[in-house]
């Protein structure tokens, strides 16, 4: 047959069929892997565990990204998982410290979920300040913010926020779930609790160049 | 038999949503002389848009918030008012910085931090909302 020929050496040797097969085989086991790996990653799943469904979830319900005027909603992956593939794979291994945890029932109760939320929530703005807010970034676009639509705090720190290369969870801390105990300087009961950045300020960085 | 029950119980029915409807009408307001009805719009509070700071209308009056609150978190973990207007935060947000009574207590004597009794802000500053008032007021600010 000419047609045999006409085929590599190594389709000539693995036979037609047989690689076929695995081609097809490999669609199937592909689709399968990512079909997984999206079912895991939907509000559903996540509010799966009372874990999240009696804490987090019940904050996130009060705020505007789960509920708004256009009904557009940021559910619980898209803040907390990265779209790109790369990211969303690391992020995912990460996870399984999490089905640890939730084996070990680490914040199984309100209260303990609460005794953890200055790690948890320092945790999550670690990984936010990393990626440059990539996540919040996903829809909000610095570079497609018209200034003129926002309220005039916000288009007044917007422009100077970017321009001091700070970025959205410097100051956008708390805005889907509740804060841990802030050190805010303002009274007793929080004295020695986390303090939050708000990011670099401008003197700091020209003191360090 | 079965139809004519079934025919009477909706004639019933639809001369108790009519009268359901006349009732509702005849709930008046006594403030305003309005109904109730006509008074409760989906869209009755709409926050005011964001404007400068609001004259005060009287001494001593605590300053109205001219800008939304929506979501803002006053909890014993976070104050979000004071992430702007603590003394610490204001210079940089430019926000208006708390006034030095806030830092006294009862007895007048000064505190480091705000006092306890100052926290929850809102118990004396109130956003602006779009509502209108049920009877004219003629009430005007005493001048200086």
């Amino acid at each position: 047959m000419s047609f045999e020929k006409c085929m590599p050496a190594w389709l000539q040797r693995v036979g037609l069929v047989t690689a076929l097969l695995i081609f097809i085989g490999g669609i199937v086991f592909w689709g399968g892997f990512n079909w997984a790996l999206e079912e895991t990653n939907k509000e559903s799943f996540c509010i799966s565990c009372h874990e999240m469904k009696e804490n987090v979830f019940r904050e996130y319900q009060n705020t505007i990204h789960y509920t708004n005027r256009t009904g557009v909603r940021a559910t619980c992956p898209d803040c907390h998982v990265p779209k790109e593939w790369g990211p969303k794979i690391i992020r995912k291994i990460q996870a399984s410290n999490e089905v640890w945890h939730k084996l070990l029932g680490s914040i199984d109760t309100p209260e303990k979920f609460n005794a953890k939320r200055d790690q948890l929530a320092q945790n999550e703005w670690k990984r936010m300040k990393a990626n440059n807010s990539q996540e919040c970034r996903n829809c909000h676009n610095f570079d497609y913010m018209d200034y003129t639509e926002q309220g005039a705090r916000a288009a007044r720190t917007h422009p100077a926020a970017f321009d001091e290369g700070k970025t959205c969870i410097d100051c956008h801390k708390g805005v889907a779930h509740r804060l841990p105990r802030i050190d805010q300087h303002i009274g007793q009961q929080n004295e020695g609790a986390i303090e939050i950045s708000h990011g670099e300020k401008p003197q700091a960085k020209a003191e360090a160049k | 038999m079965k139809r004519f029950f079934a025919l009477a119980a909706l004639a019933a029915g639809m001369t108790f949503a009519g009268a359901g409807v006349t009732f509702a009408q005849e709930l008046v307001n006594e403030i305003g002389g309005v109904t109730i009805e006509g008074n409760s719009k989906v869209n009755m509070f709409k926050p005011d848009k964001e404007r400068d700071i609001i004259p005060r209308d009287y001494q001593k009056q605590p300053p109205l918030i001219p800008h939304s609150i929506k979501g803002y978190e006053i909890t014993q973990n976070f104050n979000k008012c004071m992430d702007c207007h603590s003394k610490e935060r204001a210079e940089e947000t430019g926000a208006t910085k708390v006034a030095k009574s806030h830092y006294l207590d009862r007895e007048d004597k000064k505190l480091v931090n705000i006092s306890p009794r100052r926290y929850f802000c809102m118990q004396c500053h109130v956003p602006q909302f779009d509502a209108k008032p049920l009877v004219e007021n003629t009430y005007k600010p005493a001048k200086k």
